[in-house]
């Protein structure tokens, strides 16, 4: 259920190894206020093993999708809207996973720490392995989105396993990486209250754990289900009401130090 | 006059030998670093006192934006007697008629669009008026007599459009402080010196200054008599904030009685007031209270500013703008802020009285503004989107002032040294069609330039379409020059500005300012021919209906080199040319890239264009990339514009800026925050102007179809802010047309 089409293991390989100086992107938003601190460029990196289901950037999966832009024309781009940062702003990689192309970004990161320019990592966590290690040594922030604590769920819910998303968490914490969760709240799926519990729980001794951010679930991304041809499921999901989102929340806060609801 | 107070004396300096309000400021300013937690609502009277003018704006926009007019007299400085809203509870007071938002007559400039406003409503312009202009002569009817076929032509076809050669020039602002820190005596007696210095053999053009200068002391004389309707004698100095600011506003109000230019902006008061109210402050005499209801009422004076418009008028400057551009913050060239707490009070009147379009609030920004004023600024864009901000370090640097205002919509004017004179705009992709079909108009086939020939058939040749386009620009240029030279000669002769003149130095330097319509077609356009293939559609005629572009081209606004220095080398060529010509009393060219809101008309007005655009799509405001095509966000949006170069168009650059709140950050806190990052970025590229909307589309939409519960609603357009609900229902559909940054 869910898996429209196969998870392009072998693909996903060679996006990683492939064209080592080009990222394989699907869009730019210069002005992106929403993922990480500031004003920050956005880079939607293209392709992606999770199949949400109320993914909104479907377009985004395809690892042979996007197209390809090199590293160098990106840094020359970040250099250029730098001034705009501010004290707190940067670049931001999201997707897709950029995870998938780890091996490629640090060298992307270490030419922006070389200008001066702060980095943030938006994943759902889908795999660690050294590159990633060394990545997240480059990365000044991570915003990890933990979908659903309990594994049967997150099935469900994203057509893959929660255990590489909760061992990035492990290792980050372990390094003491900057982070802050989220988590997209979708009515019926992954606002049950022991799970939100547990999931709070989960890492409410996490020291690296700046802040948390709830996204209410919202149908905006349907369209372009729709434009590819692909069945949409949660039609009849509507965005949780506020009821459910000040639960969450004050379960949450319980948890954490900062929690925001988006 | 205050004799008995014991306020402090001000600091002397060279603004004690010369008429020099700069200097006085310099001496005597108390920059403020802090925050906005000092500031106060709006006290009784004022609250009284807006109430009462709500009720007549009101009435003026169910009566289909018109009051009333009063077509008996013509209006100069010392007509009507004096004018109040509820003369009670005013601490400033003044009108241009006897009645809020009442119109007056100002046939000078041109009887026939005076008789044409007064006939659109119903009404007529008295037989005496009439009979008057049977002899005597006004501003448009003689540049008419003036003007030769290739102007007539140029003009006829939209290539040249908008000239203020039926109208009035506007945009010469006069340095209003003067009446306030000298008084009206001491003018005179400045302006009679400098009459006796115009002596020798003589010149034509010291003739011409004689008279001026004859006419100058005339209007300062008037001046003290208006003055003294209400009871007030300026022939000395102001010594208190309360007489500052009405002194001021009298020369002010002088000035709008007698002539109704397109934009009678004031200046940069605000600071200078700042001097006087710190001054009664200390002295106890005044609370901050009042020192607000002082702001509140001076402003509510501007936001009731009007003049006789007629209709057409409407499809230039769309929604009855003033431009009663008032210019806040800045630096000083010695590095200390300009910014003082009365810079504050200004922007806080946004607050007390309600969002508004007039005043023009331009905040000059700098990159090194206090921080506390810069989160200040943000905050009330987000609020209020009622201010524009223009790039302080730039042009201080570049034209050497540190005492200037903003003229209108964006244009730099050294306050009471310099003046400009107003050349409205050429449709340069007009050119760039007149290029393409041999010089002929691409609807009627009319022959405009000459020695053009045929494009080849088939695939434009990038090489052969610029060559070409530089040479009707080269024409375009020329004709334009002579228009200009007409127009002022004529306006000078027949509606001379005597109020604000008599408030600048005699015989400033001059700007003449021009202005190009259409610099992001041009630039899409030619990056169309250069980096797709475009093949021109004729009509039987041969002239262009429209082009097939086959493959993509880079587009302006998405911080693209390849395109964006085409941009960058049509402005600096055709200022280049422009510059090549004679001007009136020698004035200096500059070049805007600016629209106001004729883009809407001039895309009516224009075929279809190399990069798609079809014929009768509006243009886009100012310098902003057309609307949809920037698509990698805002950033790359506003790096695009601040590519142009201000050294090019120092007339200014616009750009429209409009953002949902959401797209801005999910709090107030992030979104001032973002905000401020954001003008820094711009500025900090060396951009000249931004307009800042925060707004909603649904919220134009409600406005649209629901007028009467948004009568404040103001959005900012280009170099200006109007009422939404006061444009043509088409201008409103273009600015919900408009890209608006929503990324979430």
């Amino acid at each position: 259920m869910g898996l429209y089409f196969p998870l392009q293991d072998t693909e996903q390989d060679t996006l990683n190894i492939q064209h080592p100086n080009d990222l394989r992107i699907h869009s730019l938003e210069t002005f992106g206020t929403h993922d990480g601190p500031g004003v920050r460029m956005v880079i939607f990196v293209q392709g992606c093993q999770f199949r949400c289901l109320y993914c909104q950037n479907v377009d985004t999966l395809d690892v042979n999708g996007g197209t390809m832009v090199s590293i160098d024309e990106l840094v020359t781009r970040a250099i250029n809207q730098k001034d705009y940062f501010g004290h707190k702003g940067g670049v931001t990689v999201s997707g897709g996973e950029p995870l998938l192309q780890r091996s490629k970004l640090i060298t992307f990161f270490k030419k922006l720490h070389e200008n001066g320019i702060n980095t943030c990592l938006d994943s759902n966590g889908r795999l660690l392995d050294n590159d990633v290690k060394e990545l997240l040594h480059h990365t000044d922030l991570i915003l990890l989105d933990v979908k659903h604590i309990d594994d049967d769920w997150h099935h469900k819910l994203c057509g893959v396993s929660n255990k590489p998303t909760l061992k990035v968490a492990e290792y980050c914490e372990s390094v003491n990486q900057k982070m802050w969760l989220r988590y997209v709240l979708v009515p019926g799926w992954n606002d049950q209250p022991e799970f939100v519990e547990r999931w709070a729980r989960q890492f409410t001794g996490y020291k690296n754990v700046d802040r948390v951010e709830i996204l209410p679930y919202h149908q905006l991304g349907m369209h372009k289900w729709r434009m590819m041809g692909l069945p949409y499921q949660l039609t009849d999901v509507t965005t949780p009401s506020s009821e459910i989102k000040e639960r969450v929340l004050h379960t949450f806060q319980k948890y954490f130090a900062d929690v925001r609801l988006k | 006059m205050n004799t008995d107070l014991s306020l402090r004396a001000f600091k002397k300096g060279a603004w004690n030998k010369n008429i020099d309000p700069a200097d006085f400021v310099k001496n005597n300013i108390t920059p403020y670093e802090g925050g906005a937690s000092f500031l106060q609502g709006p006290s009784k009277k004022t609250l009284s006192v807006w109430g009462a003018a709500k009720v007549a704006l009101n009435e003026e926009r169910i009566n289909n934006g018109c009051r009333s007019i009063n077509t008996e007299v013509i209006s100069n400085i010392t007509a009507f007697g004096p004018g109040y809203i509820k003369k009670d509870d005013e601490v400033i007071v003044g009108l241009q008629t006897e009645l809020p938002l009442m119109r007056a007559m100002k046939p000078f400039g041109g009887i026939k669009l005076v008789q044409a406003a007064v006939e659109e409503r119903g009404l007529t312009v008295s037989e005496r008026v009439v009979d008057i202009f049977n002899y005597a002569r006004n501003h448009n009817q003689a540049v008419f007599d003036a003007y030769d076929s290739e102007i007539r032509a140029y003009r006829s076809n939209h290539v040249l459009t908008g000239l203020p050669d039926n109208y009035a020039r506007g945009r010469i602002i006069g340095d209003f402080r003067r009446m306030a820190l000298y008084g009206a005596n001491v003018l005179i007696e400045a302006k009679k010196f400098d009459y006796a210095n115009v002596s020798g053999e003589l010149t034509e053009h010291k003739v011409r200054l004689r008279e001026e200068l004859s006419s100058q002391i005339n209007a300062l004389k008037d001046m003290i008599v208006m003055a003294k309707g209400y009871g007030i004698d300026i022939t000395g100095p102001a010594e208190t904030a309360q007489e500052a600011i009405q002194w001021t506003y009298i020369a002010y109000l002088a000035a709008i009685k007698e002539q109704d230019g397109a934009a009678m902006s004031l200046g940069n008061v605000s600071s200078f007031f700042d001097i006087y109210i710190e001054r009664d402050l200390e002295a106890g005499i005044i609370t901050e209270e009042e020192a607000q209801e002082m702001v509140d009422q001076f402003v509510m004076k501007l936001r009731l500013v009007r003049h006789l418009r007629p209709g057409t008028y409407d499809e230039i400057f769309g929604g009855d703008p003033t431009w009663v551009t008032e210019s806040i913050g800045g630096q000083f060239h010695d590095g200390r802020t300009k910014v003082t707490k009365t810079s504050f009070r200004f922007l806080q009147t946004l607050y007390n009285l309600g969002p508004a379009p007039e005043p023009n609030l331009t905040v000059l920004w700098s990159n090194d503004l206090p921080e506390e004023f810069k989160s200040f600024c943000a905050q009330v864009s987000i609020d209020t989107s009622s201010l524009q901000y223009e790039n302080d370090d730039v042009m201080r640097c570049v034209r050497g002032s540190d005492d200037y205002g903003i003229a209108c919509c964006v244009s730099y004017q050294p306050i009471g040294k310099r003046i400009q004179h107003f050349g409205a705009r050429a449709n340069i992709p007009k050119a760039l069609l007149l290029s393409l079909n041999e010089g002929r108009e691409e609807e009627k086939g009319t022959q405009i330039i000459n020695g053009i020939p045929a494009v080849p058939e088939g695939v434009l040749s990038y090489d052969l379409v610029l060559q070409q386009f530089k040479y009707a620009l080269s024409e375009l240029a020329r004709v334009y020059a002579k228009s200009m030279f007409v127009i002022h000669y004529m306006h000078d002769k027949y509606y001379y500005e005597r109020a604000q003149m008599a408030v600048i130095d005699t015989d400033p330097g001059i700007d003449i300012a021009y202005g190009a319509a259409g610099i992001s077609i041009i630039a899409d356009s030619l990056s169309a021919i250069k980096y797709a293939r475009v093949t021109p559609v004729r009509n039987s005629k041969g002239l262009t209906t429209d082009f097939n572009i086959e493959g993509d081209f880079p587009k302006y606004g998405n911080d693209d080199d390849r395109v964006d220095n085409i941009a960058k080398e049509i402005t600096s060529f055709f200022i280049g040319e422009l510059r090549k010509h004679q001007t009136y009393k020698n004035a200096t060219p500059t070049l805007s890239l600016l629209t106001i809101t004729s883009n809407v008309m001039y895309g009516k007005n224009t075929g279809a264009t190399p990069d798609g655009r079809k014929a009768g799509e509006s243009f886009a405001p100012g310098a902003n990339p057309m609307h949809g095509r920037d698509c990698t966000g805002a950033i790359a949006s506003l790096n695009s514009v601040s590519k142009l170069s201000y050294e090019d168009a120092q007339d200014g650059i616009s750009n429209t800026f409009s953002m949902i709140p959401k797209s801005l950050g999910s709090t107030k806190e992030e979104q001032v925050e973002n905000l401020v990052a954001t003008l820094n970025g711009y500025f900090g590229h060396g951009a000249h102007h931004l307009n800042v909307n925060v707004l909603k589309r649904e919220t134009l939409m409600d406005a649209y179809n629901h007028p009467e519960q948004y009568p404040q609603l103001t959005i900012r357009v280009s170099g200006y802010a109007v009422n939404f609900v006061r444009l043509s229902k088409a201008h409103q559909l273009e600015v919900i047309a408009r890209t608006f940054h929503e990324s979430m």
